[in-house]
């Protein structure tokens, strides 16, 4: 019999990706294409979905070419997408009626701020667990809805569909216009600040106040279930798994028991806490969110925490400041140096995120002398990295009442090996790098191959987890106290820099 | 003596005609400089951007003088640059052989760790990237001395240190040892640095071939090595093939 593999499409930021995994979790095979990124005016971020529709209709053959197998060999499709990234499109002729507006763009902030001016603020904290923010899809749908003409009328007569980017792929891989299934999963709907976070129904009272059409909704789904049957691409391959890409990493880690936390680090960093089946309030500035539902089981719950800047601080030393040539020399030049020498820096470079949440701050350096340099500045900039972790790990532990005794890691910086025994020493637990650090990936193959009975269960999934590396804590306690004290110092200094006008 | 080779002339003098002007050059600029047609000084242009020594604005499509020229004295690529292309077919390789995978780079007379990946079976291990490992009792260290002569010491200049007694402790036995190994294209360690565990290394290759490092896996002899000695065939295809692609990304064509 000729081998049965599961395919994931990671659809991110910056590029989709599909990736070939067999049963035990390897990847065997991947293909990516990078989308372009519209940057319209100050503060907006786009993508053209129709680019990224082709992008995934030109790289799941190409990975399926190098892995030499054909849409016979796979066993089902599993989807993880950017997070809160918001489009709308016409059923009928399938296409969209303006770019997707991304996670990243802030123009939304007049809608949230009228929400919370209304006095809707504690409404949607109470059925959604999140507080208005630029952050999520809802008010993007609002502002689409009131800005790109002929929107409202269409979704009002049926005509017009809402959809984050599963969604929309989804849609496009079961027929579109002829007869594609109109699905969200509820990961992403928990994303939307339309869905009731107990019920997992979209909500009619936040829907009123959005004003936004139920029509256009999609049905809200479990992460893992046949949604469809692929009708391109893989003909005849059922779409069986979607989550948001955070959610995804703690499955593809995973992290199935209460306690059990990973943090992947990208350009920003997401840590997710699975909490079991019960939603943990958050009192520490976290976001209690679903982590996944798989099929007909009870739901798991999860706290989020989310830091802005981590790869992207060592971007901004490398393209800004010109002191690296490639992000990896950030640690060579860090090992030039055998600590920060008093420098500090916060990167709250558009405020500051979990668990703080100050808008208004913006970043600083701290502890400039003459004995500093850039070794320092490399170290000061991986240090805020784990500090900012630990600010998260904290308020983690104290939302949830389950310490976490270890931290499971993924994402490009856990190359960074400087930086992950850093953070092992601040967090005081042993930080954990599977083997394969394409978790969000592999949670998306996970969902999808689940539904199918490719693996019949989560304990199978957990021994195809291994270690790759681990880094144990190693400092000295009376230290880890002195810096710690030290960062929030220099945290104090970026507060209220911005003044409203 | 056989005469000068016309292209490796012509390339030194648009070397030294884009390093002298002191600033971008436009292809016209440089042919005519050159006394070549267009067509000829465009291959040559070519070239020397794909190996490193010379770089094109993508928007202006001027030439200058590439970083690749200005590195020429410090061989080998930064030692996270090769952590970082390295981790995802080190990891595919763990996971396919059950063995630990290391990348080491030569550090005078020994080697240093640059990666490590733990064997996948859920034993107890110690991460030891930036250690440093002797070369003459290790496949890696074996192997930069038998694929990157110019950046490592000669075998009589190593302390040859008894460590097990499999050891190679004399410079004709170490030589002959390395032989072996340019002939097979890879090398090893049959229990020669820790009793009962075996390795098996091949050569990283940067622009132009040249050996950056070294790629090893790294287990119980038993595992590693089937009758006769040698690797098993299964485990250095997937070593050969791992150490292929990383050599891409490397710029190894």
């Amino acid at each position: 019999m000729s081998e049965r593999v599961v395919a994931a499409i990671d659809q991110g930021t910056t590029s989709t990706r599909c990736l070939l995994f067999n049963r035990a979790g390897r990847m065997i095979a991947v293909a990516q294409r990078e989308h372009r990124q519209h940057y319209p005016r100050p503060g907006r971020v786009e993508h053209d979905v129709e680019e990224i529709w082709r992008n995934l209709v030109s790289i799941v053959p190409a990975a399926l070419r190098r892995a030499g197998l054909g849409p016979e060999n796979i066993a089902a499709l599993g989807i993880a997408n950017q997070r809160e990234t918001t489009v709308i499109w016409n059923r009928h002729t399938g296409l969209p009626l303006a770019r997707a507006i991304t996670w990243q763009d802030t123009r939304t902030d007049g809608i949230v701020a009228r929400l919370t001016a209304e006095g809707h603020g504690p409404l949607f904290s109470s059925v959604c667990g999140l507080a208005p923010a630029t952050y999520f899809a809802g008010p993007r749908l609002r502002w689409l809805l009131d800005n790109v003409p002929g929107a409202r009328e269409g979704a009002e007569r049926g005509d017009v569909l809402f959809g984050t980017m599963e969604t929309w792929l989804i849609w496009r891989l079961t027929g579109g216009p002829a007869g594609g299934v109109h699905v969200t999963d509820v990961t992403n709907a928990s994303r939307t600040m339309l869905m009731d976070i107990r019920t997992l129904q979209w909500s009619p009272k936040l829907l009123a106040a959005l004003d936004v059409p139920e029509r256009m909704l999609p049905r809200i789904r479990s992460n893992s279930e046949v949604y469809g049957v692929c009708s391109t691409v893989l003909p005849g391959v059922p779409v069986a798994g979607a989550l948001g890409d955070q959610h995804a990493a703690l499955v593809g880690q995973t992290c199935f028991a209460p306690g059990e936390a990973k943090c992947t680090y990208g350009t920003g960093a997401f840590m997710l806490m699975n909490t079991g089946p019960r939603m943990a309030e958050s009192t520490h500035g976290l976001i209690p969110t679903v982590g996944y539902v798989l099929g007909e089981n009870v739901p798991v719950y999860a706290l989020e925490g989310s830091i802005a800047m981590t790869g992207s601080l060592v971007q901004w030393f490398r393209d800004s400041l010109g002191l690296i040539e490639t992000a990896p020399q950030i640690e060579t030049l860090a090992m030039t140096v055998p600590d920060n020498g008093g420098c500090y820096i916060v990167p709250a470079f558009s405020g500051l995120y979990a668990p703080r949440w100050h808008p208004d701050a913006r970043g600083v350096m701290v502890g400039l002398t003459s004995y500093i340099d850039k070794g320092h500045l490399a170290r000061a900039v991986l240090e805020a990295t784990a500090w900012q972790t630990r600010e998260v790990v904290d308020a983690m532990n104290a939302d949830s009442g389950l310490p976490v005794t270890r931290l499971k890691v993924d994402g490009g910086m856990t190359a960074n090996h400087l930086l992950m025994q850093f953070l092992a020493d601040v967090l005081d637990v042993p930080v954990e790098r599977p083997l394969g650090s394409e978790a969000v990936s592999l949670g998306a193959a996970y969902a999808a191959g689940l539904a199918v009975g490719h693996w019949s269960n989560l304990e199978t999934l957990r021994a195809n987890w291994h270690r790759a590396a681990a880094w144990e804590p190693a400092m000295d306690p009376e230290l880890r106290r002195r810096e710690h004290a030290n960062w929030e110092r220099a945290v104090d200094r970026s507060y209220d820099w911005v003044i409203p006008s | 003596m056989p005469g000068a080779i016309q292209s490796i002339e012509r390339a030194a003098a648009a070397l030294r005609l884009l390093a002298s002007t002191g600033r971008p050059l436009a292809l016209a600029e440089l042919a005519a400089a050159l006394d070549l047609p267009r067509p000829t000084a465009h291959g040559i242009l070519r070239t020397l951007r794909e190996v490193g020594f010379v770089q094109q604005d993508p928007g202006s499509a001027l030439y200058t003088v590439g970083d690749g020229l200005s590195s020429l004295s410090t061989p080998g690529w930064d030692r996270h640059d090769l952590r970082s292309r390295s981790m995802n077919w080190a990891d595919a390789l763990a996971g396919g052989t059950g063995c630990a995978v290391f990348v080491g780079v030569p550090e005078g007379r020994v080697v240093s760790l640059v990666h490590h990946v733990f064997r996948p079976d859920g034993s107890p291990q110690r991460l030891r990237t930036n250690e440093t490992v002797p070369m003459h009792a290790t496949a890696l260290g074996k192997c930069l001395l038998a694929f990157a002569p110019l950046v490592t010491p000669a075998a009589r200049e190593l302390d040859l240190h008894r460590y097990t007694g499999r050891t190679c402790t004399t410079p004709a036995a170490l030589e002959s040892h390395l032989a072996v190994a340019r002939r097979r294209g890879v090398a090893t360690s049959f229990a020669e640095h820790e009793p009962g565990i075996g390795g098996a290394a091949v050569p990283l290759r940067g622009a132009g071939g040249l050996a950056v490092g070294a790629l090893a896996i790294s287990g119980p002899v038993e595992h590693l090595f089937g009758s006769g000695g040698t690797v098993r065939t299964r485990l250095l295809d997937q070593l050969t093939a791992a150490a292929g692609e990383i050599s891409v990304t490397l710029g190894h064509s």
